[in-house]
């Protein structure tokens, strides 16, 4: 078929329905790419197929694989059923990179990465994937490998992608914040490092999300968008400057103190003596509330470390999951801190795909298994701060009251009840 | 490209060290509090007493290399080279010299054209998905919609005028890779999949059927061909299969349709984080420029405008005021469709006499 193989046959922009995207204020990716057309004739042939599917409200992209040697992901390729209309989306894939951690960029990498895309693709890029990578579009097949090489010779990796562990993505954390009870760029760095053969080789039977967030106002929005949410909290009284306390109470009025921060408190720990701020650190919950309205005065306690969840994902295949508690509080700043956390997961993850089924988030499978038989499985012992209440269900399999036909310890003496639980490694 | 030795493997993440504003660098871990300056202008302070000002703006998060440069030519002039994104593809510039501001705030507006804003209480920018873009399962475009709803927002991106902060988030499918929002839009299929039995790659049918969240898929063998099936009485329309296999084709430009979603919340400030709850479906699925989900999101915004109070995030004020006055407000019809049959179906129904009446 004539023309086929020309990649960068001329086209005209017909965009009828995209043009609509050129008015209003707010910046628009259509008008950045049009005029980056008239450079790159490809992006014209993406630019009209998108506008075919504005038109009939349908998609034309096909995912197939293609993978860099050595590496089993990172390449999320593309082919376009309109191959014949626009031979320059034959094959037109996205390169996914492994992010800063915090999103923090020097320009010379910017352009480094400008340039890469540039020069092996179409030179579109976004600022960030859903997943907290950077994602460079629009490469051929050799262009994509090309592209690999290029940015790998730079320095740069590539992030991951299938059955695999995902780029990580943390907060500003502590290089720009004053809440960040750990540091978050460290530990991200550090994961990803240890791990990162598990981030380009597909082992595990379904994806796994690390989010880091430095307190649990969670700006790297780990809660329900990642398999591990790596949280930032603190042990002991949280610190307060009673003349900070005193300005503000003189500045925004006492009503205002009440208002909105004393009675929103979660946990009503909070009361005031004249213009003094007076702390129930034993029921704070490090919800960061009152924190965040009166950041002047009030900050995270000195003896910071972690709260370590479990099980977020987004709703398929069972619904949406909540991560949940699954270490309450570990330290978080030595390296001996750094391999125990490392060891930890590489703990988690050998019983979740030696158990898991196919295609099963963490999270689904402590739903099928249950979280006693889920910690029991990782050798963690369980703690209430994991649970919102005990359960309410009276059917339960008590292994020790079993009778003895059945492996049980029947009524054995000292009872059951009264015996201390036995003692299981914690992370 | 055969003969030439490969580029170095597993590198890991980028040293981030090297990609800190030198005040970042020389503050790591130093910083005692913040301040807005105005809405799209923050200023850290360091123990030392060392200034860092930042620059937040909203950017199209899909941009062309020529202007990734001309990002880094501003950051290049007031930035000592360096800038920062957030999680809601804000661009945030980092300058270390007030006397920079005006001109570093000129150049974004003016030369780049984003809108500063998205600190403090307001609409952030829309986290976003890839749609008709490069995606292979959308049912909408993400970026589109994303631009139509921003240039009707961008007033409350610019002011700091609501009750508490707004994350938004939109997904081109139900797999809603853009998460959880206090308001978020996705898109609804009506009807199981269609099967192209004539190709089926055999190898992934066991992954097919395994996939199904409502074990509605079995194998089949139709006019001799290995296949699947679809109990139709048990599909939910979820589409699972179809990200395992484009024959199962969930899609449909006539029938798909958008909903709307509200009071998704992450932090636990206040109170734990939530997920986000029906607030309005069966909207059509209308590019260019889907007027009717800018005007949906307006109505929501409205009433929390009216009534939230300060510090409220959209899911504590609808608690506040119950979801009876949250659909009075809006206007949207509450209908069965909004009563859970899913997971949380029981604890998320009415358990006690408590009615405001």
């Amino acid at each position: 078929m004539s023309g086929k193989h020309d990649k960068n046959k001329a086209m005209t922009l017909h965009t009828p329905l995209l043009n609509e995207l050129e008015s209003g204020p707010w910046p628009s990716f259509f008008s950045d790419l049009k005029e980056y057309s008239k450079k790159k004739p490809v992006v014209v042939q993406l630019l009209n197929q998108l506008e075919e599917s504005y038109e009939n409200r349908w998609n034309y992209w096909i995912g197939k694989v293609l993978n860099a040697p050595g590496y089993g992901g990172g390449i999320i390729a593309r082919v376009s059923e309109k191959a014949d209309k626009y031979p320059g989306l034959a094959n037109f894939h996205t390169v996914r990179v492994i992010e800063p951690p915090g999103w923090v960029y020097n320009t010379d990498a910017l352009r480094n990465l400008a340039d890469t895309a540039e020069r092996n693709g179409a030179g579109i890029l976004q600022f960030h994937g859903m997943t907290g990578d950077i994602l460079l579009l629009g490469f051929s097949d050799e262009g994509s490998l090309q592209c690999v090489e290029d940015l790998m010779h730079d320095g740069w990796d590539i992030g991951g992608s299938g059955a695999a562990l995902r780029t990580l993505q943390c907060c500003v954390g502590q290089a720009r914040c004053e809440m960040a009870c750990y540091d978050t760029m460290k530990v991200t760095k550090h994961l990803t490092d240890s791990f990162i053969h598990y981030l380009h080789r597909p082992e595990f039977v379904y994806k796994f999300k690390f989010k880091l967030s430095g307190c649990s106002n969670d700006c790297a929005n780990s809660m329900v968008r990642s398999d591990m949410p790596i949280i930032g909290t603190w042990r002991g009284p949280m610190q307060v400057d009673q003349d900070k306390v005193a300005e503000f109470i003189d500045a925004k009025g006492m009503e205002y103190l009440i208002d909105n921060v004393l009675t929103r408190c979660p946990t009503r720990c909070l009361s005031v003596k004249g213009k003094t701020l007076q702390v129930d650190n034993d029921n704070c919950v490090r919800c960061m509330h009152c924190i965040n309205v009166m950041h002047h005065a009030l900050s995270p306690g000195k003896d910071r470390g972690v709260t370590i969840l479990i099980g977020g994902h987004r709703t398929l295949k069972i619904g949406d999951t909540m991560a949940s508690v699954l270490v309450p509080f570990m330290k978080l700043e030595t390296d001996e801190d750094l391999e125990k956390l490392v060891e930890f997961v590489e703990r988690v993850w050998e019983f979740w795909n030696d158990n898991g089924m196919d295609h099963e988030r963490v999270g689904e499978f402590i739903a099928r298994v249950g979280m006693g038989t889920f910690l029991k499985g990782i050798g963690v012992e369980p703690d209430p701060r994991m649970i919102r209440q005990p359960r309410t269900t009276s059917y339960i399999k008590f292994e020790e009251l079993a009778p003895p036909r059945m492996d049980g310890e029947g009524n054995k003496m000292p009872p059951v009840w009264n015996r201390e639980a036995e003692a299981v490694e914690t992370a | 490209m055969s003969d030439k030795p490969l580029a170095p493997r597993d590198q890991g993440a980028p040293d981030y060290t090297k990609h800190l504003h030198p005040l970042m660098l020389k503050n790591y871990g130093e910083w005692v509090s913040h301040d807005r300056m105005r809405p799209g202008v923050l200023v850290h302070t360091a123990r030392g007493g060392d200034k860092l000002y930042t620059v937040r703006a909203g950017s199209p998060r899909t941009m062309s290399a020529d202007t990734v440069r001309k990002v880094c030519d501003i950051a290049d002039k007031y930035c000592q080279g360096f800038l920062r994104f957030t999680s809601r593809s804000n661009i945030e510039f980092l300058c270390g010299d007030k006397n920079d501001l005006d001109n570093l705030i000129k150049a974004v507006e003016k030369d780049l054209g984003w809108p500063l804003g998205g600190t403090g209480p307001s609409v952030s920018n829309i986290s976003h998905t890839q749609g008709w873009l490069h995606c292979n399962l959308p049912g909408t475009d993400a970026a589109g919609s994303v631009k139509a709803m921003m240039d009707d927002l961008i007033e409350e991106f610019r002011n700091e005028n609501l009750p508490n902060r707004v994350h938004m988030a939109t997904s081109c499918c139900q797999i809603n890779c853009a998460s959880h929002g206090d308001i978020s839009v996705i898109v609804q299929h009506h009807h199981p999949p269609r099967i192209n039995h004539n190709n089926m790659q055999i190898c992934e049918l066991p992954k097919v059927v395994a996939i199904c969240p409502a074990a509605a898929i079995r194998p089949a063998v139709i006019n001799g061909v290995e296949t699947v099936e679809v109990v139709e009485e048990k599909c939910m329309y979820c589409g699972a299969c179809h990200g395992q296999c484009p024959s199962m084709e969930i899609r449909d430009s006539e029938t798909d349709s958008l909903s709307i979603w509200v009071g998704g919340k992450m932090s636990a400030a206040r109170g734990a984080p939530t997920f986000m709850k029906l607030a309005v479906w069966g909207i059509p699925n209308n590019p260019p420029r889907w007027p009717e989900v800018s005007e949906a999101i307006r109505r929501i915004l409205n009433a929390y405008k009216a009534t939230g109070k300060p510090w409220e995030r959209i899911g504590e004020w609808i608690d506040r005021i119950g979801w009876a006055k949250f659909f009075e407000m809006t206007g949207f019809p509450f209908t069965r469709y909004h009563i859970d049959d899913g997971p949380e179906a029981l604890s998320n129904l009415n358990r006690s006499a408590m009615i405001r009446l």
